[in-house]
């Protein structure tokens, strides 16, 4: 058997007394979701809290409220399987719909959460990988060590962002609610990631994320695209989410915006600006995937070659915007 | 078993975890890593209070302290399936599963599928048509297509290949699984129902 390292755990009743004890156990602590991440990482001894602090019993964080005109409130503790299900989910923001599906398997979506999500530990070849398997290549920064395998001039570490929601709520401009000690903020949810392997997230480890804010869904129509190895279930080794609001035909605002090639989810401007203010067409869509191409800068650390990553983008950007249009054909 | 559990209960005094966090008034501190404490699980319909580590997964609670080894341990990363296990009547994977998570949940394993000594319909259909070889995937199949067929009493091929598509099977080939899951679902509406000619013969005609 395979265990996890002893920890302490408590499963606190509110999101005040949940962050009051973030706060006094300090960053050895760590929040548990739906643990499909944070045990398996424990586990292989990637991670090791001192006590886990369980969202199960918090109330209030679980449930979607709203409407796809009001825009809506998803609690940071309900499951992926729960958000698939939901019927304005499904209707009025296909793009995350579609996200949701392609993650992991349906056991885990089951347990996981789209807070667990968001939060979702980076990934790297060097770093996801067994205890023994780390020690006999010497550890690296993200853990237990003091040299990137992936550069080792390089004093960030490269491991990429790994989340399949977290581009979509990104291209959606979706918010989102932290609680922490002090109170509550809302930050956009681009706002939450930084362009570091190790310190990825942009909050306090005692700020709990308690809810994701969809804005209405309005005109927009929305899709997601993945390349991973299985079709089954597989991490992104490139995900391409595209959010467009058009006006009759014209397409009046664009968001494009990659995971996996970075340390952060990544936003392709240039080809956002290349589908504004003209209808949606080959060529158009054709730009776009031009200069999210040049945007992509995979690092050799996760499943597939560097090259081959970065050629998909434009093959993916096209299969994401393509899929807005039914009207589009490819030469 | 019994003996077991109840030394255990009786080692050394402790708290209930669940119970920690309600206490009103004052701010509870944490279960200390190294102390046990009581976990009230209800697995298969019966009731057991059993002393536990607070980083102890359900599979290794199941196995280990219950003596329910029909729960298999594969990857224990999430990757394999084979621990699934019913937990509020919805698949998930116990080796994710922190035990004091299920305090006081419904719990339901591959022992608990029969009913006395009637294999549960999933188990004969599975018997019948070749669709365990090894078994080891099995009990983790069984209770992932059992949650299926209660959402869904006649699912089609492709609901059901997505249903079990995190449970990795490496003898089978899949398909006397799936065919499997449509025979138990079809005697359900018709107890007697046969087989189809595909799955017997291998083709239609
Ligand atoms: C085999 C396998 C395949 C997978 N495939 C995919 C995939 O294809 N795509 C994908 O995106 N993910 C994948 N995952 C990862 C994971 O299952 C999901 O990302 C899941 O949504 C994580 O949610 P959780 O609730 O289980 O998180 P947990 O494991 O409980 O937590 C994950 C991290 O987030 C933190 N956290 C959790 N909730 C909060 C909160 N409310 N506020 C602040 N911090 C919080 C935790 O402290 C932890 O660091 C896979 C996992 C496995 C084991
Ligand atoms: S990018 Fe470098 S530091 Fe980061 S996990 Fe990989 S090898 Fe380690
Ligand atoms: S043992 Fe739990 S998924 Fe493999
Ligand atoms: S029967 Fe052997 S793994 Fe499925």
């Amino acid at each position: 058997m395979m265990r996890l390292p002893p920890c302490g755990y408590i499963a606190p009743a509110t999101l005040a007394e949940a962050t009051a004890i973030l706060r006094d156990e300090g960053p050895e602590a760590a929040i548990l979701a739906g643990g499909t991440d944070l045990l398996a990482k424990m586990k292989r001894r990637q991670q090791r809290p001192s006590t886990l602090v369980g969202l199960r019993r918090v109330v209030g964080l679980r449930g979607v409220r709203g409407g796809p005109r009001s825009g809506l409130r998803i609690g940071a503790m309900t499951t992926l399987a729960e958000l698939e299900r939901h019927e304005a989910v499904r209707a009025h923001y296909p793009g995350l719909h579609q996200a949701l599906r392609s993650i992991a398997t349906p056991l885990l979506r089951n347990a996981g959460t789209i807070g667990g999500n968001l939060c979702l530990d980076t990934r790297c070849n060097y770093y996801d990988q067994s205890f023994e398997w780390r020690r006999a290549i010497n550890f690296c920064m993200k853990c237990d060590g003091d040299v990137c395998w992936v550069a080792p001039g390089s004093d960030v570490c490269l491991a990429v962002a790994s989340s399949d929601a977290a581009p979509v709520l990104c291209a959606f401009g979706a918010r989102l609610v932290l609680a922490g000690p002090r109170g509550e903020r809302t930050i956009e949810a681009k706002d939450l990631y930084r362009r570091d392997g190790i310190r990825f997230l942009a909050k306090d480890p005692a700020e709990i994320l308690a809810a994701v804010l969809l804005p209405p869904a309005g005109r927009l129509r929305s899709s997601y695209s993945k390349l991973r190895r299985r079709g089954s279930f597989d991490f992104p080794v490139l995900g391409v989410a595209a959010c467009l609001r058009f006006d009759r035909d014209v397409v009046a605002d664009a968001r494009l915006w990659l995971t996996a090639v970075s340390m952060a989810p990544v936003q392709a401007e240039e080809a956002e600006r290349a589908l504004v203010g003209r209808p949606l067409t080959g060529a158009s869509i054709d730009e776009a995937a031009e200069c999210a191409w040049a945007r992509a800068k995979p690092v050799d650390n996760t499943d597939f070659t560097v090259r081959w990553r970065k050629e998909m983008t434009r093959h993916h950007v096209r299969q994401a915007l393509g899929a807005l249009t039914s009207s589009v054909r490819f030469a | 078993m019994a003996r077991l559990v109840k030394r255990r209960v009786n080692a050394r005094p402790r708290r209930r975890a669940g119970i920690l966090a309600r206490q009103a008034g004052r701010r509870p501190g944490p279960v200390d890593p190294h102390r046990r404490v009581f976990l009230r699980l209800h697995v298969n319909g019966a009731d057991h209070t059993i002393a536990v580590a607070p980083h102890r997964t359900l599979l290794e609670i199941l196995r280990e302290d219950l003596g329910l080894t029909g729960t298999k341990h594969g990857c224990e990363l999430g990757e394999c399936g084979t621990c699934t296990v019913l937990l509020d009547g919805i698949p998930v994977l116990s080796c994710l599963a922190l035990g004091l998570e299920c305090d006081d949940r419904p719990v339901v394993t591959v022992e608990g599928l029969a009913d006395g000594p009637t294999p549960h319909p999933l188990q004969e259909a599975f018997t019948e048509l070749g669709a365990a070889q090894c078994g080891y995937c099995t009990p983790g199949i069984l209770c992932a297509a059992k949650a299926l067929l209660e959402a869904d009493p006649d699912p089609n091929r492709d609901a059901i290949r997505e249903a079990l598509s995190g449970n990795l099977c490496r003898c089978t080939g899949y398909i006397k699984i799936f065919e499997a899951v449509e025979l138990a679902a079809k005697r359900r509406r018709e107890p007697r129902a046969a087989p189809s000619r595909e799955t017997l013969f291998g083709r239609r005609d």
